[in-house]
């Protein structure tokens, strides 16, 4: 039976995994081809269970709307989401997912995409004035939430999301990804334990421009949620991923932190470490622990976390879980194993491998910025800002 | 630091005397700036348009300051105090002189519920009158002696659970009984003197009622003079007797109530 | 009234000595609080009816030779008339006195730490080795802000924007519960006061005043103001790590707090700031709060007087609206706030209010934390569960529930010898912990008893790690209100609902 969404009587949804990320700081654009190769590589640590990508720069003619991809169980649930989107968004274009259907993948929900901004007149405007990225996060909240048979897994603005079970090669041709271009590409290969693999819980799980791919488990979810909840996300999905999404939604879009700095909130120094600072820095990083405790990102794990301007990699402040970068030119490319950079950057610039906690930032640069990434020292950089 | 003149908060200083106009100032700038003052050696302060301010005088230090107050100060005024000397030339609200240590607040009106409570040391002079539980539970430790002298009446639960020091009530604008229900319930130590001579049969069997002698006389003088000092009034009419006093019968009033249970 | 000239309260213990093994060396007499041992010429003779089983006299005996025995004589038994029913008839119908009774209520009802159960990793998420990874511990109390404000300084790096409200730093989430000098001897203050500072943790000094010797100890003490208002003065409230206003306590909630003065020494009288001989009362309530808005006004009474450098905890105890006064005493203004469970232990309390007033610490801290999130002012304060804490285990298990620390009482007072006798109301005990006659307070050694209170909490403190290892966090905040990681057994569908966890297997 197609699931689109966690309706099984668990709490917690959690999986092993498998990741890879590729960025061209000059926003270049290519196809879905290396992405492809990279994971399908790390074919092992999945099983076939969940698969998918997100991929940034891929609707550059409708970019300043909101890309809606959605799933549906049938026409039923599709005609009351529409209903929805019709008397709360003004629809620019809308269309179904190209797919291709191979024998890997034979049992598929209906995929359909929307190109959309939310009305100024929009019926919610008589009791607040959400802005229209809230109100796009509350409208996926609320399909998700309420709408059976329909579950909104995309939702940012000239960024994808292609996601499903199987495995990521696999899913990759039913989306046919070769077609698809991006300067940012994030995939991952699922390997869930607690159910039986859904449409809907494949990574990468995104929100508004956000998108992330994560391995491993999140020992603290269960503060994690209830600390989220506090601010009124609503956790439908019973993920990790999820929980990592919303954490970087609230830290980054609601409470303004830099990028790095929601870094050290997920994988917090060690008191041992904050307590060698200089006062000032030592003040600030012990503010953060008091105030996001509840947040900190506890047990194993490796996030790729993609955003417009950039895309970050992570990994738990003890390092449970591997995480590999190299870069070429260019390129900077992410991922569970060497051998996944390698099979698609035969000899990169250089490779390392971050350290506990240590957040590996990659930015995107205007076009008219040198080309070269100063790769010096990458190893010993405590915070490391390619920009 | 706002005793240059030329803030918001109007604060003139000449010399050790600052004056602040604390119209529509929040207690908490205006107790602020009360605390760095006499942290920066000012001794006099005049605080004009008060109304409501909570905590004026909030846990303060020093015998060589004074406080006045023009307009009605909120509640606690002189709460935690150590020292200070405050005046309001008004009446004052609920809770003044909450557990204070030290020095003397003067109220030239009427004051409202709960004043001293837990005062260990210094004076309270009210002009007027004042409402419930007046000396709840004040105490006296050494030569701290706290004194509460008021002027008017007061209400109910006088000098309840009072374990020391002094109150004397004058009485003075009134005929009629002026104390309420309840007085000196639970009285287990200092004393309490009034000019009016009350049929106290029906109040608290904890207590005796008696007529104040000599040696009550020469202590309750020196604070009666000041007293009459800063209210304009005859200091002579005022030290008349007789005065009566009541004592608690115990310091001990609760020491048969309980036994020890089974387990 | 006339004393009977007889008693119907029979002896609950036997103090049987084994004369073939006595020495007749007499600490026996020494040792007992009580008056239970005298010497009848060329043995020793015990007054059974005196005895307590506090357990001093065999701990000290050289030869072994004291056992003491539950009173054999049968009470006719009777599930319903309880022998504890009968005793207080008789001895209330003797005194015509309210039955008081120290420590918290001996009775058995239902205690919910004995029915959750705790998660730990296997395979999917690794548990974590807490002897060699890193394992925090480090517990921060106080307001936090709900977000980070930020500046950028001149070279561009982060800035915290405003200072953070003040807070108590724990090496571990450990506290000592408050007990007053008066209702406990200052050298079980001491005690704690040492081993709180060798710990990085803070003891609470109760009601009772701030003792001399205690004042260098200031930054591991929290200080105590109650309706009695004893020893309180500007100087006392900026004397340690933080103030707490003592509205209520688990024991007996509702009821104030009468020392008789026959404690009130010297010494005492000085730590309270009043004359010798009187009882010092602490009424019921506070006379300044007659409604939450008043319990803001002192809350903010005292900020002012500490120029806002200290944080506020306010004591509650656990009563059937928790949920709504805390949220209450939140929004007033309280940092912290200590919530003291049915079952906490108290020096004195009408054995009716122990026995029957309030509601369990487990549950009132899952509702309480639960409907702090749920007004999202979680942030606002932080909550102290306390309670009767026996162990690490409850400690984990109240931390998981919502508590960003747990307070301990009686559990130090065990490692002070305490035999949970239930006595510390007549001021005897043999232990020198709630008396202050000098000839057993001076058994009480500070730096020994300190050395053992230390030596508890960091074993407790390990075993906390050994648990959060083996849930795989590596870090207290990851389990706080973590309820995902209980599980309850043997509860009802009402019990698991008021506690916010699932059954077993769920």
């Amino acid at each position: 039976m197609l699931r689109l969404k966690n309706n099984f009587s668990i709490e917690h949804d959690i999986a092993g995994c498998g990741l890879c990320g590729i960025i061209n700081i000059k926003k270049i654009r290519t196809n879905g081809e290396d992405i492809k190769k990279a994971i399908a590589l790390e074919h092992d640590r999945g099983n076939g269970l969940g698969g998918g990508f997100a991929v940034y720069g891929c609707y550059p003619e409708y970019s300043e709307l909101y890309a809606f991809h959605v799933m549906y169980d049938d026409i039923a649930a599709k005609e009351a989401a529409e209903e929805y989107f019709k008397n709360n968004f003004i629809i620019e274009k809308q269309e179904s997912i190209p797919i291709f259907k191979t024998s890997k993948i034979n049992d598929h929900p209906i995929l359909h995409r929307y190109f959309m901004k939310p009305k100024s007149d929009r019926e919610d405007r008589l009791f607040n004035e959400l802005k229209d990225d809230d109100f796009v996060v509350k409208s996926v909240m609320l399909i998700n939430s309420d709408y059976d048979g329909a579950y909104v897994f995309s939702s940012g603005k000239n960024m994808g999301a292609f996601k499903g079970v199987g495995y990521p090669e696999d899913i990759a041709d039913f989306y046919m990804l070769d077609n698809v271009e991006g300067y940012m590409w994030t995939a991952h290969n699922r390997f869930p334990t607690n159910t039986p693999g859904w449409w809907g819980g494949a990574h990468p799980f995104t929100l508004l421009d956000w998108s992330i791919v994560h391995n491993g488990e999140i020992s603290s979810y269960g503060i994690n949620k209830r600390y989220l909840e506090m601010f009124k996300y609503n956790l439908a999905l019973k993920t990790d991923t999820e929980v990592i999404a919303y954490i970087l939604d609230l830290l980054i879009r609601k409470h303004g932190l830099p990028v790095e700095m929601a870094m050290n909130v997920l994988a917090a120094p060690f008191y041992q470490t904050i307590d060698k600072m200089e006062p000032e820095q030592k003040e600030l990083y012990t503010a953060l622990r008091q105030i996001y405790g509840s947040a900190l990102l506890n047990g194993p794990f490796a996030i790729i976390f993609g955003y417009p301007d950039g895309m970050v990699a992570l990994n738990d402040r003890i390092k449970l879980r591997p995480l590999v970068a190299g870069t070429k030119g260019d390129f900077t490319y992410i991922a569970s194993e060497e051998s996944s950079i390698r099979e698609i950057c035969s000899s990169p610039d250089v490779v390392w491998s971050p350290k506990a906690g240590e957040p590996i930032i990659i930015k995107t640069v205007k076009t008219d910025a040198k080309t070269a990434i100063n790769t010096e020292n990458i190893s010993q950089k405590q915070r490391l800002i390619i920009s | 630091m706002t005793t240059d003149g030329n803030t918001k908060t109007g604060g003139m200083i000449s010399g050790s005397m600052l004056a602040i106009d604390a119209k529509d100032m929040h207690y908490k700038e205006l107790n602020k700036i009360i605390r760095e003052s006499i942290l920066s050696g000012v001794k006099n302060i005049l605080l004009e348009n008060v109304n409501g301010q909570y905590y004026i005088g909030d846990g303060i230090k020093g015998d060589d300051i004074t406080i006045t107050v023009n307009g009605v100060p909120g509640n606690d005024l002189g709460v935690f105090m150590d020292g200070p000397s405050i005046i309001v030339n008004n009446n004052v609200q609920d809770n003044i002189g909450n557990t204070m240590n030290a020095g003397k607040i003067t109220v030239n009106g009427d004051a409202g519920d709960v004043i001293g409570y837990g005062m260990r040391g210094g004076r309270i002079y009210i002009r007027g009158n004042a409402g419930y539980r007046i000396g709840i539970h004040m105490k006296g430790y050494n030569e701290q002696i706290p004194v509460i002298i008021i002027g008017g009446k007061v209400g109910s639960f006088f000098g309840e659970y009072m374990a020391g020091g002094v109150m004397v009530l004058l009485s003075l604008d009134n005929s009629e009984e002026s104390v309420g229900e309840y007085f000196g319930v639970g009285m287990h130590g200092g004393a309490i003197y009034m000019k009016q001579k009350i049929d106290f049969s029906k109040y608290s069997k904890e207590v005796e009622f008696l007529e104040a002698n000599d040696s009550d006389m020469s202590f309750l003088k020196k604070y009666l003079s000041e007293y009459a000092k800063d209210f304009n009034l005859s200091s002579e009419d005022l030290i008349k007797g007789p005065f009566y006093k009541i004592i608690p019968s115990s310091a001990r009033p609760y020491a048969h109530l309980y036994t020890s249970a089974a387990f | 009234m006339t004393k009977s000239s007889f008693t119907n309260v029979q002896s609950e213990y036997l103090a049987v000595i084994d004369h073939a093994k006595c020495i007749r060396c007499k600490r026996c007499i020494q040792n007992c609080g009580w008056g239970t041992y005298s010497f009848g010429g060329d043995k020793i003779i015990a007054d059974h009816s005196k005895c307590v089983a506090c357990g001093r006299c065999y701990t000290y005996c050289p030869e072994g030779a004291i056992s003491i025995l539950k009173n054999p004589t049968v009470m006719r038994e009777n599930g319903n008339w309880q022998d504890y029913h009968i005793k207080n008839i008789w001895r209330q119908s003797e005194t015509g006195g309210i039955a008081i009774s120290g420590m918290g209520t001996p009775l058995k009802y239902k205690k919910y730490f004995d029915h959750i159960l705790l998660d730990a990793c296997q395979v999917t998420n690794p548990p974590i080795d807490p002897l060699r990874e890193p394992m925090e511990l480090k517990t921060f109390l106080g307001k936090k802000p709900s977000k980070i404000e930020l500046d950028f300084n001149e070279d561009g790096q982060p800035v915290l924007k405003n200072k953070m409200p003040p807070q108590i730093e724990l090496a571990t989430p450990f506290m000592f519960a408050p007990m007053s000098y008066g209702s406990i001897s200052l050298n079980a203050q001491k005690a704690m006061a040492l081993a709180a500072r060798a710990l990085g943790i803070v003891m609470n000094i109760g009601e009772g005043g701030l003792h001399d010797e205690l004042v260098p100890f200031g930054k591991n003490i929290i200080v105590q103001v109650a309706s009695g208002r004893f020893g309180v003065n500007r100087d006392y409230l900026n004397s340690g790590a933080a103030v707490e206003i003592k509205i209520g306590q688990g024991a007996k909630p509702g009821i104030g707090g009468h020392l008789p003065g026959e404690k009130i020494g010297a010494d005492i009288s000085r730590t309270r700031m009043i004359p010798a001989g009187t009882d010092a009362i602490s009424p019921a309530p506070h006379h300044d709060i007659y409604s939450i808005e008043d319990l803001r006004q002192l809350i903010y009474a005292i900020k002012e007087a500490v120029n806002y450098e200290k944080p506020v905890s306010v004591k509650v105890a656990a009563v059937h609206n928790i949920a709504a006064i805390v949220s209450g005493v939140v929004r007033a203004g309280a940092d912290i706030v200590y919530i003291d469970g049915f079952s906490g232990g108290t020096g004195a309390a009408p054995t009716i209010v122990r026995d029957n007033v309030g509601i369990p610490i487990e549950i009132a801290l899952a509702q309480v934390d639960q409907r702090l999130r749920e007004e999202g002012i979680r942030n606002e304060a932080s909550l102290i569960a306390a309670g009767s804490i026996r162990s690490s285990a409850d400690a984990v298990k109240a931390i998981a529930l919502g508590a960003d620390a747990v307070a301990i009482g009686t559990a130090a007072l065990i490692t002070m010898g305490c035999h949970v006798c239930g006595k510390c109301h007549t001021g005897n005990c043999s232990w020198g912990i709630t008396t202050q006659r000098p000839e057993l307070t001076r058994r009480l050694d500070p730096e020994e008893y300190g050395e053992k209170l230390y030596n508890l909490i960091n074993a407790w403190s390990h075993e906390m790690k050994e648990v959060l290892g083996a849930m795989g966090v590596n870090s207290i905040e990851s389990l706080r209100g973590s309820k995902e990681r209980l599980r309850g057994i043997e509860l009802t569908d009402s019990e698991l609902k008021a506690l916010g966890i699932k059954h077993a297997g769920m």
